[in-house]
């Protein structure tokens, strides 16, 4: 083994030193064209993630302030005035409106931002391209562009906080009429129109890489990849993408529609409304029809941001528990059932519109269906991990941790699945404590999962072990420390979006609880400066990396320490197996250790090799000698 | 046994390119078809919206304008120029692609004009996009017409982009790749438009 890996990196460091030689004869990267507009995926993914990550810290830093109104509603905030000038009132409190405005941003950023293009973004484009054997993405201009939407979309988010009325602030589903009329709230003036310029530019971003990652996924496999032998992430990736493109042109639909009810004075969403007293002009409208149009692409947003965490799950899950994944096809058929699931279940978000009843009940029986394919995933999960040789990396511990997250989350859905529980449910912060742990903890525990994971492949060089642990621990415990209290808070009644509870007497009995939950929250979110120092630190001083540092099969781990624009220096490998060779049985007796790479034939590996992949050399051999004799005749 | 495994990348039995078990359509093509995809999406939801908004409370009664039968026809001729131009390009005949190209064009944009005008006897007949008089019925007339429109701009630019090659020679029939892609965009927004034409024309 020891000689393998040795003549393995010899033989690449050979490549690398040509390819950079190459490099010099061509002149064809400048500093611009390398870092800024490059169209090299990885060079994209890396974008992707430090302007995610930027944007996570934004979103989390939020959170802590209105963390602060919520758990500590006498504090004096006098000293935040030089960041948030005045959102603070001359009473050294935050400006209740301000807080809205800190609500639907956090929404806004976390879910879009941080958890679509941070997550899909990052490693969609790192990782298809990488796994399935293929020098880019199928167009590198399209990818590059899909990049500078979502940056143009970031730029005017940001922006729009500087606005004197303030950025949007009717919650970060913008239901009409409260985000269509100016008057309703200040930051429903020109707040408002930056989120929607934004997320215009937002979607065409996302559609770019959507469609790019699927044709990619379809058309440029090397040769011997067949779908059946698709790592689980590239899988997840690839339905992730027809979801969001099944979906956010419907967002697109919406918006436009709201665009024009807020400018142009028609009445898509709006009837019937008085504000001072003076009758609006609109007419005939309906804001349900905005809801069922928003959560058409809402809901399957929510495995937009969830699969490709799942998918980053699987591989690190399969790959550190040294076994292969347990039920691969129950994987890939599950991901497929979530994915057709998410698009009829969206009107479950809207059982207390005053949708009919019945219909309610048809929402609620193919809601908690869902729970079947989730399970499955679970349950897989934890017997990959069963009887595992499990080494705790870091990124193994978020992936874990993901697991636990998405299981404690998942079960208070099939509470609020139910629409007669979610009468008294809905929009308290049970509902904000079971999302946060199963679509916004989990989805941020894969990222970091996979940030731990491929850094090496990213950078060239290894995050420290020890502080992930710390910042392991402490996030997960943590997060647990947020979310869970918030239940009990949910049922008793608590309304989410208040500003304050300290006017009403049933809000005193649990103030304590609030001020820890944000007491835990300030905890974890300081925690993640770890993870910073860490990732910055590690990129320009860590340690380098092995070429195969956690000793993996999937396709990425065969290019050098850090590829070049082609990823391969040579030829494209061939697949020959699937990615989860881990542990097989008799693999030392052909040389290898406890994982085969799926670039290495079955004919290499006579000894481990199973009764079917036996047969599978044979029919090989037959076409090769056939072929042989073609090439004679001519 | 360890030599054998080493260093896959120079291997030279394994080293064919992408080929394989890769779908034979052109990556560009098979995106073309995704981006047609997620615009039927967009569509989709929007006629919907109509139909839930037509189906509740009193929709504005309306007549479809004359001239959207015209477009229609319009639309249709120009589809079928668009193929004879196709035809050519596989045929190798360089005058014909010219000719079909630019009819097609001139037609694409006369549709536009058409649209324009349709829009004028909706006005004259008192169906308004916006403003007190408007209903909601009658702006997604205007809202569907529109924003197909938009996608007929687009369609006209990749005309353009398609008759410039063809006059530079650039289209033959080795190279048929993008007067291919043309022809299946202009397609669809032809039969997209056929659809939201008869749509009105039965909710209405």
């Amino acid at each position: 083994m020891e000689l393998h890996n040795h003549g393995q990196s010899a033989v690449a460091e050979a490549h690398t030193h040509d390819h950079h030689h190459d490099e010099h004869e061509h002149h064809e990267d400048g500093f611009i064209r390398k870092y800024i507009f490059s169209e090299d995926h990885k060079t994209i993914a890396k974008q992707f993630l430090i302007l995610g990550l930027m944007w996570a810290f934004m979103g989390g830093a939020m959170s802590v302030i209105f963390r602060l109104q919520l758990g500590f509603p006498d504090f004096n905030l006098e000293w935040l005035r030089p960041i948030l000038g005045t959102w603070i009132n001359e009473t050294g409190k935050l400006e209740q409106e301000k807080y809205l405005a800190l609500v639907t941003m956090h929404g806004t950023i976390m879910v879009f931002f941080v958890l679509t293009a941070g997550l899909s973004g990052t490693f969609s484009n790192f990782l298809i391209p990488l796994q399935v054997g293929a020098r880019d993405m199928a167009s590198g201009f399209m990818n590059m562009l899909s990049f500078w939407f979502f940056f143009l979309a970031s730029v005017v988010m940001f922006t729009s906080l500087f606005l004197e009325t303030g950025p949007a602030s009717g919650g970060w589903v913008i239901y009409p009429p409260l985000s269509a009329l100016p008057e309703a709230v200040p930051g429903s003036g020109a707040g408002m129109t930056y989120w929607l310029i934004s997320m215009a530019l937002f979607i065409v971003s996302s559609l770019l890489g959507g469609i790019n990652y699927i044709t990619t996924v379809i058309n440029m496999r090397t040769k011997g990849l067949s779908f059946a032998r698709l790592p689980l992430t590239i899988w997840a990736f690839f339905l992730t993408a027809i979801i969001g493109l099944l979906s956010f042109p419907v967002l697109f639909a919406a918006a436009l529609l709201l665009i024009f009810d807020r400018s142009m004075g028609t009445s898509f969403f709006l009837s019937d409304i008085y504000i001072g007293g003076k009758a609006l002009h609109h007419q005939g409208g309906s804001a349900i029809l905005f809801q069922h149009l928003f959560w058409f692409l809402g809901h399957p947003e929510v495995y937009i941001v969830l699969l490709p965490a799942l998918g980053i799950t699987s591989e690190i899950i399969a790959t550190n528990a040294r076994k292969p994944i347990f039920g691969y096809r129950a994987m890939v058929g599950s991901m497929i059932g979530i994915g057709v699931l998410s698009f009829i279940v969206w009107a479950h978000h809207m059982f207390v519109t005053g949708m009919n009843p019945f219909l309610g009940t048809i929402f609620m029986l193919l809601t908690l269906i869902i729970a079947v394919p989730s399970a499955v995933k679970a349950f897989n999960y934890i017997t990959t991990l069963w009887k595992g040789n499990i080494i705790f990396t870091p990124a193994m511990l978020f992936s874990i941790g993901l697991v636990s997250l998405f299981i404690s989350g998942g079960v208070t859905g099939i509470v609020l699945g139910n629409n007669a529980l979610d009468i008294q449910l809905h929009d308290t912060y049970f509902v904000v404590a079971h999302f946060h742990l199963v679509m916004g903890s989990a989805s941020f525990f894969g990222m970091m999962a996979g940030v731990y994971h491929w850094f090496p492949k990213m950078f060239g060089r290894m995050m420290d072990d020890k502080l992930g642990y710390v910042h392991f621990w402490l996030t997960f415990i943590g997060v647990y420390l947020v979310f869970f209290p918030m239940h009990y808070i949910g049922i008793a009644g608590f309304p989410r979006r208040y500003y304050s509870f300290s006017t009403f007497d049933f809000g005193k009995s649990y103030a304590d609880l609030n001020m820890f939950i944000s007491a835990a929250a300030i905890i974890t979110f300081s925690a993640q400066a770890l993870f910073a120092f860490n990732f910055v630190y590690s990129i320009f001083r860590g340690r380098l990396a092995p070429l195969n540092p956690w000793d993996s099969n999937t396709l990425e781990w065969t290019t050098p320490r850090v590829p070049g624009h082609g990823n391969w220096p040579g030829a494209i490998p061939t697949v020959h197996r699937w990615p989860y060779d881990y542990s097989k049985p008799d693999a030392d007796k052909d040389g290898f250790t406890d994982f085969i790479p799926q670039h290495i034939p079955f004919s290499q590996t006579p000894n481990s090799n199973f009764e079917h992949e036996n047969d599978l050399i044979a029919k090989q051999e037959g076409k090769k000698n056939s072929g042989d004799n073609e090439h004679k005749h001519h | 046994m360890k030599v054998n495994k080493l260093n896959p990348p120079t291997n030279n039995t394994i080293s064919q390119e992408n080929k394989g078990v890769a779908l034979s359509m052109h990556p560009r093509k098979f995106a073309l078809w995704l981006f047609i995809v997620s615009i039927t999406m967009m569509f989709a939801a929007l006629t919907s919206a109509y139909i839930v908004k037509f189906t509740e409370g009193q929709p504005l009664v309306f007549d479809i304008p004359i001239m959207f039968w015209i477009t229609s026809v319009v639309i249709i001729v120009s589809s079928l120029t668009m193929h004879l131009a196709y035809t050519a390009a596989k045929k190798n005949n360089t005058k014909n692609i010219k000719m079909f190209m630019t009819i097609t064009s001139v037609l694409g944009v006369i549709f536009l004009v058409g649209q324009w005008y349709a829009w004028a006897e909706l006005v004259q007949a008192g169906v308004f996009f916006a403003g007190s008089k408007s209903a909601p019925t009658g702006s997604f007339i205007y809202v569907f017409s529109g924003v197909h429109g938009i996608h007929i701009i687009s369609g006209l630019v990749f005309l353009l982009i398609t008759l410039r090659l063809a006059f530079q020679n650039k289209i033959n029939s080795e190279k048929t790749s993008v007067i291919e892609m043309c022809a299946t965009y202009w397609h669809f927004l032809d039969i997209l438009w056929i659809y939201l034409f008869v749509f009105l024309l039965l909710n209405h």
